[in-house]
């Protein structure tokens, strides 16, 4: 049995998570438009390789990689590309992006796939770029390319493959409902990626308020024969946070500024191992996700199977929202998630839950009191991190004592937020001091940059400067060598020259 | 349907500044009650009166500050600090005590440095040490309890604080006063001589601070503060009273329960010391905060001039606070040592 470890903090809002009905997954319907967004992942955005007018078939490629920071999009089914255009996308800034959109036809015509059987005998290199063709990023939100992630590198050695099963954020059930219904393709993905790893073992970690996906993982490892471990802990947010899983099943920290391949882990989240699956033994990009429906303002709440690129009214319309006068959309979870300020953006390869919450079920925050420095945010932060400290930093633009009391380990949980007494948007405040002290760092690099501009330039002036010096001096002593070997002195003669002239031109007295 | 566009956490706990203050407030009362039953009802006039005043002068100020004096006041703070000061003062001081310690507490203790959160002191502390020095005389002049003499009742009580000197006020030496003045006894002896010294902290004391304990451990329940300072605090004046017992002799500084159940021991460390405000701000600072405050008591009651020394200790520690805060940050997660 494996020692649970505790970390440090940690709150325990209500959960919520009945309300979608972890488990029942249903299809959503083809919208008759889909938006694809070439960047649905941390990083590059991908080429757009259709135009205009083309007719795509499902899984055929939209946008290519570019490089190495860089996953494709595929099409999620048939249809015509109408327009290749900025449109609105589901970022907490707002802002518009670079989509494909399609206009499906309803026909649903695929293109055939070619999976790898027999993946055990392949080399992990050419699995990791099946991987990346497949479009494959992280599915638990931050979307980080898969492929980068199974590539640590010849100087980390990798032991254990975390699949990190948590979910521990209330109300979102996609990966509950994932383990549920496809247990056995998880285990298979996560032998894949542990061949690709050279994984020693893996380790499956679920939160202990899952019973069923516990279950039906477990079954799912015995039909397999495989030796995995699944391990099950207490509930308490944020166990799911990639530094805290690892904590608490292994009692080691990932180092500050490092990650988890530094201390020989990969942690990948379910939706991934499964999508890794389908990537290889199908041959299957990724094209769907399980989307968590969910909030009282919906009135049927449930887990759906849906297009990516669908938008947000879509999948709303299809969980029958009824809106409030003013409505909050939330994508993501109530403790990270952002609102969303345009519903026709579409969904993507991170969006895992689109919260509809009444007004009574999730109060506005009241104006915000004073600090009055009770440390219950210390109390409740996960990174044993001074949250009342920090905030003053910031408010103070302290950027000094905001390094030295570790602005940047804070993962931005909001479990300080949520038991501040004085109702403070704190990890507002966080996000704005990480946002300014980026910004001063930038404009320290392009002055650095302008002043060594500036020092090249001086220098190079001065090497012209000194090499016309040089060639004056060379002609002078070429001049002076000559006069030397002529016997007279050429500055002499001038100066006798100059005389002379002079002399005629004065009148005689 | 408009959209409406708000940043992460969308939901909280049910935590409020006000009902942090409430609890604060509610634990009190036993120990108010103690006060009541042994001294009079002279605490009460105190708290009453005070609080009045206080909440105008909060009111008045903020107003003139700009502020929405509604809000200051919803928050219940300014009725700690005036409950606080007023539970220190001794019962029948004279109105215009009251009013000069609550307007410096107010005024110098906490407006002026811009209200609620960013006040360096314990207000309530600067109003007490303000009046002790300026008035000792009144200031140490504490009631005698019920047992030795007739405690007055609610109208005498009225007419010594609004008439001062139209009647005797009955008063007597605290506990710490007649252990400081003493010289020539060993320490059992000066417990079975002086009346006021039945029981383990004198007559009444100790049952004040038994009450002022089931406040703080019911805070301590209710999760208002961490058991860090208070602790510390009791642990470190423990430590000294049993160092500087002497076996009890004559110089003797007096037992450890002497100590952590006699004047103002109780109060300070789950009601004076734990204001987050002005203390330490991790759980490690809050330890040394507590622990440092402990040691002044003992050394300012055995060694100093002043009877008790709660006041002077809380606030020297409350200069020292950013101090220890610099030396005791938490190890944040994937760090080997906090600096480094």
């Amino acid at each position: 049995m494996r020692t649970i470890h505790d970390i440090h903090g940690g709150i325990h809002p209500p959960e919520r998570k009945a309300l979608s009905r972890p488990g029942d997954l249903q299809k959503a319907p083809i919208p008759p438009v889909l938006v694809l967004p070439v960047r649905q992942h941390l990083g590059v955005p991908a080429l757009p390789v259709v135009a205009v007018g083309d007719t795509v078939m499902g899984g055929q490629v939209l946008a290519e990689a570019q490089g190495v920071m860089s996953v494709p999009v595929h099409a999620p089914t048939s249809g015509t590309v109408v327009a290749v255009e900025s449109r609105p996308i589901a970022h907490a800034s707002g802002l518009t992006d670079h989509c494909i959109v399609i206009q499906t036809d309803g026909e649903n015509r695929w293109l055939d796939f070619e999976g790898i059987a027999r993946w055990q005998d392949m080399d992990p290199a050419v699995l990791v770029e099946r991987i990346r063709e497949a479009g494959l990023a992280g599915l638990g939100g931050a979307g980080f390319p898969t492929a980068v992630k199974l590539s640590p590198g010849p100087a980390r050695s990798i032991e254990t493959l975390l699949i990190n099963g948590t979910e521990c954020e209330p109300y979102i059930t996609a990966d509950d409902t994932l383990m549920q219904c496809r247990a056995d393709e998880l285990v298979e993905g996560a032998h894949i990626l542990a061949h690709i790893l050279s994984a020693d073992s893996i380790l499956i970690g679920i939160e202990d308020n899952k019973p069923d996906a516990i279950a039906r993982v477990q079954a799912a490892i015995s039909r397999a024969g495989a030796t995995i471990e699944l391990a099950t802990f207490p509930t308490k947010y944020p166990s799911g946070g990639e530094k805290q899983i690892i904590e608490i099943l292994t009692g080691q920290q990932v180092p500050s500024g490092g990650i988890p391949a530094d201390i020989g882990i990969v942690c990948v989240n379910p939706g991934t191992a499964v999508a890794t699956q389908q990537a290889i033994i199908d041959g299957k990009p990724l094209t769907h996700r399980i989307v968590t429906l969910t909030g009282e303002a919906l009135a049927a709440p449930q887990n759906v199977s849906a297009c990516l690129g669908t938008p947000i009214t879509q999948l709303l319309e299809h969980a029958a929202l009824s809106a409030e006068a003013q409505q909050r959309i939330i994508h993501g979870g109530p403790m990270m998630g952002f609102a969303v300020s345009d519903l026709n953006a579409p969904i993507t390869k991170i969006t895992n839950c689109l919260l509809a919450p009444t007004a009574t079920e999730l109060p506005l925050p009241e104006p915000a009191q004073p600090c009055i420095r009770c440390g219950h945010c210390a109390e409740a932060c996960p990174a044993s991190l001074l949250p009342q400290q920090l905030y003053w930093y910031a408010r103070a633009k302290d950027q000094e004592q905001l390094a030295e009391h570790r602005l940047f380990d804070c993962i931005e949980c909001g479990a300080c937020a949520y038991v501040c007494p004085s109702q403070i948007p704190l990890v507002q405040y966080y996000r704005a001091a990480k946002g300014q002290i980026r910004d001063s760092e930038q404009e320290k690099r392009r002055s650095d940059n302008s002043r060594e501009r500036f020092e090249a330039r001086q220098a190079r002036l001065e090497a012209e400067t000194a090499a016309r010096e040089a060639k004056r001096a060379a002609r002078k002593a070429a001049a002076q060598s000559q006069a030397a070997k002529n016997g007279s002195d050429p500055i002499q003669e001038a100066i006798e020259r100059a005389k002379a002239r002079k002399a005629e031109q004065e009148p005689n007295p | 349907m408009s959209l409406l566009r708000v940043t992460s956490p969308h939901t909280s706990g049910q935590g409020q500044v006000m009902t942090v203050m409430r609890d604060v407030l509610v634990a009190t009362l036993p120990g108010v009650l103690i006060l009541t039953a042994y001294f009079g009802p002279g605490t009460l006039i105190n708290i009453v009166f005070g609080g009045l005043i206080a909440v105008a002068t909060e009111y008045a100020i903020t107003a003139l500050r700009g502020r929405d004096p509604r809000v200051a006041i919803s928050d219940l703070s300014i009725l700690v600090t005036s409950t606080l000061l007023c539970i220190a003062l001794p019962p029948y001081a004279p109105w215009w005590l009251i009013v000069i310690g609550i307007l410096t507490a107010v005024l110098l203790g906490k407006q002026v440095f811009g209200g609620l959160g960013y006040n360096p002191f314990n207000p309530a502390m600067v109003g007490y040490v303000v009046l002790l020095i300026s008035f000792p005389v009144q200031m140490s002049a504490w009631a005698s309890p019920r047992g030795l003499t007739e405690v007055p009742g609610l109208a005498d009580t009225l007419r010594h604080v609004f008439a001062p000197g139209t009647i005797d006020a009955v008063t007597a030496a605290t506990p710490l006063d007649l252990l400081r003045q003493n010289t020539g006894l060993l320490f059992e002896d000066l417990l079975t001589n002086s009346p006021e010294l039945t029981g383990w902290g004198g007559i009444g004391w100790f049952e004040v601070n038994l009450a002022f304990l089931a406040g703080g451990v019911w805070l301590l329940y209710r999760r208002i503060f961490t058991w860090h300072a208070p602790i510390a605090m009791l642990a470190a004046l423990g430590a000294c009273a049993l160092i500087g017992y002497d076996g009890g002799s004559s110089e003797s500084g007096g037992s450890a329960l002497f100590h952590l159940f006699s004047g103002a021991t109780m109060f300070a460390a789950f009601f004076i010391i734990t204001d987050p405000v002005s203390s330490a701000v991790s759980n490690k600072g809050r330890l040394v905060f507590g622990a440092l405050i402990g040691a002044l008591i003992y050394l300012i009651r055995t060694l100093g001039n002043y009877p008790d020394a709660v006041a002077f200790a809380v606030l020297i520690l409350n200069f020292c606070a950013p101090f220890i805060d610099h030396y005791t940050q938490p190890k944040v997660y994937g760090t080997g040592s906090p600096e480094s």
